[in-house]
């Protein structure tokens, strides 16, 4: 059995941190973290056969082609051949950003008895009172832009961590959250591709967002927010 | 009803027009080529003989478990009876009442396409389009290889069949997250001094979402769907295998030789109305003095 890269204890914020990572030839690759939690623990809300593609089939290709990716580029480099250097930008984007989104997301979420669905606790929650109003608007603002986001993508709540503010952002594809601005710190992102709903809520992306929230993990957004943000928490 | 009356052409000047007395009289079976926007008038005031309508959301010329076993009826159900339908009403619900309501499928696609910066209507009418044109191209007892002149282009194009399919298949294959991959018939002679034949080639592409090649102008051919809904009920995340199936047994290269027929007939016109447009200009500039006193 793989190493529990992604258990809930060793999980940090910063994103080198939380990627399983090994060596190949000198060259740093990556392997599928394990899920902080069974396949089966976050029913009804996501079914075991979603999760158990998504992580298993999905992450892992991601992986394999990132590791692919990076080892032709290594080559690339080594021999001085700037076109194929540039021709793997895409794939390293795409599948790269497919390993950091993905990982995110498994500690997004947690089953109800560990947690999941509590609404944030301390200096986020505080945050997001005050800048969406509620926590139910932030819910309604992220469902509304999740679902009207055309074809795959992921919807993200960010912290600008230079401007110490909340927003509310959409990617596509796999483009991680750094793509839309550098000072952007991934605190929750939902990942709307049609493969992590279909199965169970097929063309009915609405019914799957509203019903991911009682699984969402916010104890881990908190934690990057406490970290990233520079709040003391008062207790 | 008055709803069940379609367009009649003239109402849709352009493409459709064209193509229609193109091929008036042939012997080409309905179902096989979208001759006929599937719009219908759903009001029309006297008044002012403008005509708004609404979309229809077209069947698949073939019952709904007709491609069992490589495509399941519940992917059918889903992927047409959901999907491409919410398309449909989404459209209908966003040009109600604007000047997009009297346009053309096709015109609204180039319209809303505004050069790359996507209007909010754009994805909507483009998969109502992508959709209709995906259900003509495929078919029961499809695969094969195409015969006669799309099999010779082909050849020419890409050398050999199977070069071909190894593109095709990679090109589905490497559309990064959702779009459409496609065989188009390209019209390369636009600016060539002496267009000949040669410079129409057939191409492979990809385009990301809702995109497709009548934005470029291309004339495409067939296509198939990478969105995960067209395949993941079947084969889930065994993209690859929803490829080689949809290629070896569901391709119709009878819809695709006709729409290249289409498009060599449509390339002609265009190549004529624009020989036609040249020497009027030139008409014109050297009897300009002429023409202005005409025009008083």
């Amino acid at each position: 059995m793989a190493l529990r890269i992604l258990s809930r204890k060793t999980a940090t914020p910063s994103i080198s941190g939380s990627l399983g990572s090994g060596h190949f030839r000198g060259l740093q690759t990556f392997s599928l973290p394990d899920l902080p939690y069974d396949y089966g623990a976050l029913e009804p809300f996501i079914n075991a056969e979603i999760m158990l593609l998504h992580h298993q089939k999905h992450h892992q290709a991601y992986i394999t082609n990132y590791n692919k990716a990076l080892e032709q580029l290594h080559y690339a480099i080594n021999k001085g051949h700037a076109s194929t250097v540039s021709k793997l930008q895409s794939a390293i984007k795409f599948n790269g950003g497919g390993h950091i989104n993905h990982s995110i997301f498994w500690n997004n979420l947690a089953p109800i008895h560990e947690g999941g669905g509590e609404p944030p606790k301390g200096s986020l929650g505080w945050a997001i009172d005050s800048q969406f109003g509620s926590l139910e608007a932030l819910i309604q603002r992220v469902n509304a832009e999740g679902a009207a986001l055309q074809g795959s993508g992921w919807v993200w709540l960010a912290l600008d961590k230079e401007l110490k503010k909340l927003s509310v952002e959409t990617t596509a594809n796999q483009d991680p959250l750094v793509t839309k601005g550098s000072a952007l710190v991934p605190l929750l992102g939902i990942d709307v591709w049609e493969h992590a709903y279909y199965l169970q809520y097929k063309n009915v992306r609405p019914d799957y967002l509203k019903n991911i929230w009682k699984v969402i993990n916010w104890k881990y957004g908190g934690e990057i927010f406490a970290k990233e943000a520079g709040v003391v928490e008062s207790r | 009803m008055a709803s069940s009356i379609a367009l009649s052409p003239s109402t849709v000047p352009g493409q459709n027009q064209l193509l229609r007395s193109s091929f008036h009289g042939s012997a080409l079976p309905p179902s096989a080529i979208s001759l006929t926007p599937n719009k219908q008038v759903h009001h029309v005031s006297k008044t002012c003989l403008k005509i708004t309508a609404k979309f229809d959301l077209k069947p698949p010329p073939y019952p709904l478990d007709a491609l069992e076993p490589h495509m399941s009826r519940s992917t059918l159900e889903y992927h047409w009876g959901k999907h491409h339908r919410a398309y449909v009403d989404n459209l209908n619900r966003q040009i109600e009442g604007t000047e997009l309501d009297e346009l053309s499928l096709e015109d609204i696609i180039l319209k809303t396409y505004n050069k790359g910066d996507l209007l909010p209507q754009f994805n909507n009418a483009a998969q109502i389009w992508n959709h209709d044109f995906l259900w003509e191209s495929i078919k029961p007892g499809g695969g094969g290889k195409p015969t006669g002149e799309l099999l010779e282009l082909i050849e020419r194009d890409f050398d050999s069949f199977e070069k071909f399919l190894e593109e095709f298949k990679s090109a589905a294959a490497t559309q990064f997250g959702s779009g459409w991959a496609w065989l188009a018939y390209k019209d390369n002679t636009i600016g060539h001094p002496r267009p000949s034949e040669k410079d129409r080639k057939l191409v492979i592409l990809k385009s990301p979402n809702a995109v497709n090649p009548l934005v470029w102008d291309y004339a495409p051919l067939l296509t198939i769907d990478v969105w995960e809904h067209a395949y993941y009920l079947d084969f889930q995340n065994r993209r690859p295998d929803y490829i080689s199936t949809f290629i070896s047994n569901l391709i119709s290269w009878e819809a695709a030789d006709l729409r290249l027929q289409k498009a060599k007939v449509e390339a002609a016109e265009k190549a004529k109305e624009k020989v036609k447009k040249k020497t009027e200009d030139s008409d014109t500039d050297s009897s300009s003095s002429e023409s202005d006193s005409d025009s008083e």
